[in-house]
């Protein structure tokens, strides 16, 4: 076992792991947020940056500090490392950056946005990002495509995360999607309209952190705060059968993996339980989940708050004259 | 006359054919190579102080140093054909006039490297040159200097040119080795460095075209002699290839520590800027170092003449120095445009990056909208600030140096020519209409000369 | 011009050189080639990277089409729409743009009554501005098929556009110009 230090935090780990991991081994403030990294996946992470952590010390043997802030999610402890993530103004500031890159060119209009309530991208813009855009430019949109009939993908909403890439990659036998172009021209897609058709491809909605790949069965059929989600399970002969359904009254809205408080899966599983099973007889239900992940839908409700009475002369929000 | 080790025979007609190479004395380096070890020649590229001419200016020998020969795994040479960078084009001489020099370099070091399959990433659109190219490996070979058992010393080596695609950014040593995997090219996370993991996982050497070609006279002279050449730890000869508003545009080769007024203006080189003009600003080393204005070039803060090496352009860091870079050296007159040659830049580096991390991705294609903007006469002056703020914020939290790269030019234009991007916003009707530089109303003084 | 798909496969002798390619890198890492084949597909079949080619092409690396895709998508030497015979490709970058490429580039549009990215009725003509092609000494300049056109001038674009408009113009041969 090695020690590393992470915002004053003493952890000890394998060697062998990140710093993200280690992190999230201690849990709580000090573990950086990451929108590209999936412990599942491999190869993935280093692509986002908003997991940028300062080293300033390399290790007990050289304690040089390193050069530049370093992505902790594919960067290997070292015995003595000392890390700041939340107590760096360096880090802070650039995780100020990489959430205004990731938002420029991502719209800004959540309310009608599928994936509100769970987007991991909302949940970082709300925690490190600016309340104002500084971009004036036009955004790049692309028309949404149906991949399959039950996965929708709108490009538009992608921050490339390539975590969709990966999945097909590994999880399933068939790949045909990928990144196609270059730089900011970059996008998810077939290239000819195919579809993406094997029992596992439904996972590329679980791993998107955004609202780029949706559940057609789901979408827009309720917001993810008004629907319960309960721990269920069955006997399947393709996956786990372990996943979490989601309530709204005696009906099963949707069904997903289970997702822990980084958002990541516990299990990959199949398309029959993801989207033919939406009857409660299919399922035995455990109990309800707890949303271990901070966010909207973690409140299962809207807080209430004091009510806001907008200056009559103004009419809408804090637009001045 | 200066002194010539890589463009010696570089004029002789016909240097590009086996036979008057040979006959120049080419292939001698090879011959001496072979009748020592490995670790021989080795020794002699670190005793030469070479620095890798693509750019970074890392020092060869302690590269090859790292390369783990510990491994079971074959180990790989490959050759950075990838010449990419705006204002540098000096491998694409070497490779089309001397091919064979780069063949001996290259022979010499996957030598010293253990090197049994070699590869030559040449960019996409140097398409003529990869037939010059295999031409004279298919000479070399036939000469006996490729294939196995080279000169009876055991030594077995192919060569092969691999062409890419038109991509920037597959000049990057990692990018380069995913597209010669035949892949996008998307730089690698690093650690593991290429010297532990490179090409098909195995431990793999990249070095630029110019800094293999400079083992043929490292090996000829020896190493200690070619150390004697140059200034301080800027050993030896450095090929420069200049243009821009100057009267002799061309590939140079100099002794590193020459006096940059000589460069610039002597007979032998560059030969002045063009007649009825004057100096306003230099780029020495390829677009993405910072561009400096003519006083802060030919003197350091400090008031001492600067001369061509690596530790005299960078005098003063970023705030009054530049850096040698790639030797592309990139002069420009009083009727350029700062805010539109800086915006081609970005541009250029919006077209190039990979897209793969945000900041590149995003950052770049934002600076270039808001420097087309200012040299459109649409800008703002917030604008000004933004652009160093996103700069800032680009540089040194992206996955390869190509974000530095493309945020290092827009900061270094405005730090020396803030008031000509002011000028485009105060007189956005005047900036319009014309591509030109708006010089009655400068503030700054130009040097005259 | 649209290729029968039928048509889509090398001839022998292409063939053999294209394993030839292949069998430069060891076992398992004949992908390595896909650069280089690639470049000899798109020449074979009307210049430009159509689905099937990019199917036939994958076939031959016995890989998913969606990474032939991926690939011929990312670098810019890979046309995936048709460009026409003579594709004429400015460079435009810093350097170039000091030597007065933006005026050859208008004038060249004028010309052909196209703007940049277009091609001419008679697909005899494409032009485009493309990034730093490492001819920064020799500017202006631009490549059309396999070669450069360095030192640009509004009298060499006259006798480029003449010659090359022609039946018998060959992108492969390099023209004095």
């Amino acid at each position: 076992m090695i020690k590393v230090t992470i915002d004053g935090v003493e952890i000890e780990v394998e060697p062998g792991t990140t710093i993200l991991n280690a992190a999230r081994k201690a849990g709580g403030a000090i573990v950086p947020p990451a929108m590209c990294y999936y412990s599942k996946l491999k190869g993935s992470g280093g692509k986002c940056r908003t997991c940028l952590v300062k080293v300033t010390a390399g290790s007990e043997k050289d304690p040089r500090p390193m050069p530049k802030l370093v992505a902790s999610c594919s960067t290997g402890v070292q015995d003595g490392m000392v890390v700041q993530n939340i107590t760096s103004p360096e880090v802070v500031e650039a995780r100020k950056g990489v959430v205004e890159f990731l938002l420029l060119n991502h719209p800004l209009d959540c309310p009608i946005c599928d994936q509100a309530g769970e987007c991991h991208l909302q949940d970082l813009a709300f925690e490190h990002g600016a309340a104002k855009t500084r971009y004036e430019e036009e955004r790049r949109k692309f028309d949404k495509i149906d991949i399959g009939d039950k996965i929708q993908l709108h490009m538009t909403r992608c921050i490339l995360c390539y975590r969709c890439v990966y999945t097909a990659d590994q999880i399933t036998n068939e790949r045909v999607h990928g990144v196609l172009k270059r730089g900011d021209a970059s996008e998810i897609s077939t290239y000819i309209e195919n579809v993406i058709e094997n029992d596992f491809s439904g996972n590329v909605i679980d791993v998107c952190p955004v609202g780029a790949l949706t559940d057609k069965t789901f979408r827009f059929k309720s917001r993810v705060w008004f629907v319960k989600p309960m721990n269920a399970h069955r006997d399947c002969s393709k996956c786990c059968g372990k996943t979490a359904v989601w309530l709204h009254g005696e009906e099963i809205y949707r069904v997903t993996g289970r997702k822990d408080q980084y958002g990541e899966v516990e299990e990959f599983i199949c398309n029959e339980c993801r989207f033919d099973k939406k009857s409660k007889s299919d399922w035995v239900i455990e109990g309800p989940r707890e949303v271990e992940r901070w966010s909207v839908i973690r409140q299962n409700k809207y807080e209430i708050g004091t009510q806001v009475q907008a200056p009559k002369n103004i009419g809408y929000g804090n637009i001045t004259v | 006359m200066g002194r010539k080790l890589l463009l010696e025979h570089a004029n002789v007609p016909e240097i590009h054919t086996y036979q008057v190479y040979r006959a120049k004395g080419g292939y001698s380096a090879v011959e001496k190579a072979l009748k020592m070890t490995p670790d021989e020649v080795m020794e002699e590229v670190k005793k030469s102080g070479l620095r890798g001419r693509g750019g970074a200016g890392f020092p060869t020998g302690m590269k090859w140093s790292f390369l783990d020969r510990k491994s079971e795994k074959p180990r790989y040479l490959v050759c950075n054909a990838d010449e990419s960078e705006p204002g540098t084009f000096k491998d694409r001489y070497v490779m089309e006039k001397i091919p064979h020099l780069l063949i001996e370099g290259l022979i010499c070091s996957s030598f010293a490297l253990g090197s049994n399959t070699t590869f030559i990433y040449i960019r996409g659109e140097y398409k003529w040159i990869v037939g010059i190219l295999e031409k004279a490996i298919a000479e070399a070979k036939n000469a006996g200097f490729l294939g196995k058992n080279i000169l009876g010393s055991g030594f077995n080596l192919e060569i092969y040119v691999n062409n890419g695609a038109g991509a920037y950014i597959c000049g990057e040593e990692t990018a380069l080795l995913e597209s010669l995997e035949g892949k996008r090219g998307n730089p690698r996370m690093k650690p593991p460095f290429p010297a532990i993991s490179g090409l098909y996982g195995s431990p793999t050497v990249v070095n630029n075209v110019e800094t293999l070609a400079a083992v043929v006279p490292i090996l000829n002279l020896g190493g200690d002699e070619y150390a004697k050449i140059g200034i301080g730890k800027s050993t030896g000869t450095k090929l420069i290839s200049a243009c821009g508003n100057i009267k002799k545009p061309g590939v140079y080769e100099i002794d590193l520590g020459l006096p940059v007024y000589e460069f610039l203006n002597s007979d032998e080189y560059c030969g002045g800027i063009r007649d009825g003009h004057r100096l306003k600003a230099v780029i020495p080393g390829g677009s993405s170092v910072p561009i400096l204005p003519a006083d802060l070039f030919y003197k350091n803060i400090k008031g001492e003449e600067r001369n061509m090496s690596y530790e005299s352009l960078s005098d003063g860091g970023f705030v009054s120095g530049s850096m040698l870079g790639s030797g592309g050296f990139i002069a420009m007159d009083e009727t350029v445009c700062i805010v539109r040659n800086t915006w081609t830049f970005a541009r250029f580096y919006h077209h190039e990056s990979c897209g793969q991390c945000s900041p590149c991705r995003e950052g770049t294609g934002w600076m270039e909208k808001v420097l087309h903007r200012l040299e459109f006469g649409h800008g703002h002056m917030h604008d000004i600030d933004l652009l160093v703020d996103v700069a800032k914020k680009i540089e040194g939290n992206t996955i390869c140096p190509l974000g530095d790269a493309a945020a290092w030019p827009v900061a270094a234009a405005i730090r020396h020519f803030r008031e000509e991007f002011e000028y485009h916003v105060t007189h956005a009707d005047k900036v319009k209409n014309s591509r030109l530089a708006h010089l009655d109303d400068y503030k700054k003084e130009l040097v005259l000369l | 011009m649209e290729i029968p798909v039928t048509d889509i496969k090398f001839s022998d002798e292409k063939l053999a050189k294209v394993k030839e390619i292949m069998g430069r890198y060891p076992e398992g890492r004949s992908k390595s080639a896909l650069l280089p084949v690639l470049h000899i597909a798109q020449k074979q079949f009307g210049n430009w990277l159509s689905v099937p080619v990019m199917d036939y092409v994958a076939s031959l690396f016995q890989i998913k089409p969606i990474e032939v895709y991926e690939v011929a998508t990312f670098y810019s030497m890979y046309n995936m729409k048709p460009v026409g015979k003579c594709f004429i490709e400015f460079c435009q970058t810093g350097p170039c743009m000091c030597s007065g490429v933006e005026d050859i580039m208008e004038y060249t549009e004028q010309k052909l009554g196209i703007k940049m990215g277009e091609t001419t009725r008679d697909e005899r003509f494409t032009i485009k501005g493309v990034e730093c092609l490492g001819a920064c000494g020799y500017a202006p300049m631009a490549q059309i098929g396999e070669y450069y056109y360095e030192n640009l001038t509004k009298e060499k674009i006259d006798k480029i556009i003449d010659l090359f408009g022609k039946d018998d113009f060959n992108p492969d041969h390099k023209y004095d110009i």
